[in-house]
């Protein structure tokens, strides 16, 4: 789970890392308010789970009170590449001498939690390990020890020549540790931490993503969830325990499986056709859940054919096939049903499906290509 | 021959009394598991019965595996509570722990793959189906009926994705020695160098299938490591072709971060390295028959 970056300081800060102050406004007039308690000169920042906010104009500078509410007013319900902005954070400007970035991640190749530390900060860090690969140190923490003191120093060295600065890094970086791993993060990032010209070391930005995992053991973390920024199909389907994801086509697709659901999406393209979305319904596939898949497949308008495709190891197909009947029932299906299902109890399946006056295949690939070739042709 | 199970499996199971634990224990048992123990804390000393006779209920890893040489277990035990009960068999002397549980918390991984990396036990997933040697056993939750016995070995992050490729195999007359899914987490314990490796030196394994999915570096290494080290033929699938950036596609592991694990660049690797790459998994099929020459 993305949070924003207001949520992220709070965390950070928590922690002890020396973040500004600052506030988040839903209106201009809050935003103006919080400016004039701030002392005027502040940057307002559009709070939304994308990159790139400042070049799409939702980060900017006012240097009065009136001016950040001119400047709130006008980022307030912007869009930034799809999502519309409800808050904006409202900080103090800050004077910067030099930029830095500290990140800790899970590094699937060392299989641990890793800082990567550069200089260059204040930019997009991939870019950074693409032009200037040396510019960054990377540091794979071992769980059974965590940070070690050595370690923070090592870093620090990496990013500044000045004792004082090294020591105010070495804290830093313990105490992002230790946020990182009490909020059970995927990624903890400061970009940039700044030097002031007086030699005070500061987030000025803070970025971070939980791991859904560990959500439910963490409810005060849970309760950053921000439901506006997501579209609402998928804050359903994680009520409903789908995974879901939302794409641009016209094929609507509902699968068993994460790996045979993207082979279900490959396959619509291998067939000339787009899907809409990936959904996995999971393991246990009771009629409720195929009720909640299809009624966040059929809210996108766009959505021509509805595709099943389900293997039955685990999951039963006489249940899935229940679940479709039960749910054309209670709601209002208007895109055509195209089901593939084969494994266990299949047989029962293709008979519920049969009664029901629908068809079925047992074969992924006719079901697929039948399917898109309807699509294109509605 | 299989690799990393066969007929001297003896299987605990963690977490026989649950949902999930109790329904596949059955079904582990019906495909010839010599499932010995299962662990319950607090159910001490009943007995979990099956067609097969009744199976002895311990509260720990310790006792059960004292009291029947146990050298395996498989892990059903919900996500809060898995990587305890990893660690706990891996202090236990068993070889070989297979985690199915999905939803273990990444940090909690980490720690818990140190530990078994500490004390030499091979940790199988977690968040996987397991395995299964068809006509020898199977530990997990790969349904027996759509497998066969012969010369394939097949290794997979996907569960249900594997199941298809291994039924159409099946359908066409050509079985496997073993299937292994790795799971599809982020932080997973055997990968697929070390079922490729475990495949190399298996004398019944003539041809290996392995499907990868977006996320990360492994069938890229993987990719590497068949060049330069194996002998039999190797055919590829990667899901997610159609995968957008940045998004975690079911599998907490499944996901493009920023230009890197895309379906376009392993596939890439893979056919540079001399790995056949099926664009869809029927073709895996057809791509097998013609590595063994059928």
């Amino acid at each position: 789970m993305d949070i924003h970056e207001y949520q992220a300081k709070e965390l950070f800060r928590k922690a002890g890392i020396p973040v500004p102050p600052g506030d988040v406004a839903r209106t201009a007039d809050e935003a103006e308010a919080l400016a004039r308690a701030l002392g005027g000169s502040v940057v307002v920042k559009a709070q939304v789970h994308t990159g790139g906010r400042g070049k799409a104009g939702g980060v900017k500078l006012a240097s009065s009170a009136e001016e950040a509410r001119e400047h709130a007013e006008a980022i307030l319900g912007m869009e930034i590449n799809g999502l519309t902005v409800h808050k904006v954070l409202v900080t103090p400007a800050e004077d910067i001498a030099s930029e830095a970035y500290v990140g800790v991640l899970v590094d699937r190749k060392k299989q641990s939690a890793t800082f990567m530390v550069s200089p260059e900060g204040g930019v997009d860090i991939e870019q950074v390990a693409e032009d200037n690969p040396d510019a960054i140190l990377k540091m794979p923490i071992d769980p059974r020890y965590g940070l070690l003191p050595h370690q923070a120093y090592r870093m620090s060295t990496f990013l500044y020549d000045d004792p004082k600065l090294v020591k105010q890094a070495s804290k830093i970086m313990g105490q992002l540790y230790r946020a990182f791993n009490e909020n059970s993060c995927s990624l903890a990032e400061i970009n940039p931490l700044i030097v002031t010209p007086d030699d005070e070391v500061k987030a000025i930005d803070a970025k971070v993503t939980i791991d859904d995992n560990a959500l439910p053991r963490l409810p005060e973390v849970e309760a950053y969830r921000d439901t506006d920024a997501e579209p609402p199909s998928e804050t359903k389907a994680r009520e409903a325990s789908l995974s879901f994801v939302k794409l641009d086509g016209n094929v609507g697709c509902c699968v068993n499986g994460a790996g045979l659901a993207m082979a279900t999406m490959d396959l619509v393209k291998y067939y000339g056709g787009d899907p809409a979305n990936f959904l996995d319904i999971g393991g246990s596939s009771n009629p409720e859940k195929v009720i909640a898949a299809l009624e966040i497949i059929t809210a996108d308008p766009n959505v021509k054919v509805i595709l099943f495709n389900i293997f039955g190891g685990i999951t039963r197909c006489d249940d899935v096939a229940n679940g479709i009947v039960e749910a054309t029932k209670q709601i209002d299906i208007e895109p055509p049903i195209y089901i593939r299902l084969t494994g266990t109890n299949e047989d029962e399946a293709l008979q519920i499906l049969k009664d029901a006056g629908f068809s079925a295949y047992t074969s992924m690939d006719e079901v697929v290509e039948t399917a898109v070739n309807f699509a294109a042709q509605a | 021959m299989s690799i990393f199970i066969d007929t001297s499996t003896r299987l605990v199971v963690q977490g026989i009394t649950g949902r999930d634990g109790s329904f596949h224990t059955r079904q582990m048992v019906a495909a010839g598991t010599n499932v010995v123990a299962g662990v319950t804390p607090g159910k001490g000393g009943q007995t979990f019965e099956t067609d097969q006779g009744g199976i002895p209920i311990f509260n720990t890893m310790d006792e059960a595996v004292e009291a029947t040489q146990a050298n395996a277990s498989v892990v059903y035990v919900p996500p809060a509570f898995a990587s305890g009960a990893i660690m706990e068999a891996a202090d236990s002397g068993v070889d070989l722990v297979v985690a199915i549980t999905e939803g273990i918390p990444v940090l909690d991984m980490t720690r818990a793959f140190a530990f078994t990396q500490d004390r030499d036990v091979r940790l199988l997933g977690p968040n996987c189906p397991g395995l299964i040697s068809p006509g020898k056993g199977k530990v997990g939750i790969i349904p027996e009926q759509i497998t066969a016995e012969g010369p394939v070995g097949v290794v997979s992050r996907s569960g249900t994705l594997t199941y298809e490729a291994v039924h159409q195999l099946t359908q066409a007359g050509i079985g496997q020695t073993t299937c292994v899914g790795i799971g599809g987490d982020p932080i997973i314990g055997t990968n697929f160098i070390d079922c490729l490796a475990a495949f190399s030196e298996d004398p019944d394994t003539r041809a290996v299938v392995m499907i990868g999915e977006i996320g990360g570096t492994d069938e890229q290494e993987a990719a590497q490591w068949v060049s330069e080290n194996m002998e039999i033929p190797v055919v590829g699938f990667i899901a997610g072709q159609t995968a957008p950036p940045g998004r975690t596609m079911g599998h907490a592991g499944a996901i493009i971060s920023g230009s890197s694990g895309t379906a376009e660049e392993k596939i890439r690797v893979f056919e540079e390295n001399g790995i056949a790459v099926a664009r869809r998994p029927v073709d895996i099929r057809d791509l097998i028959k013609e590595a063994l020459g059928l």
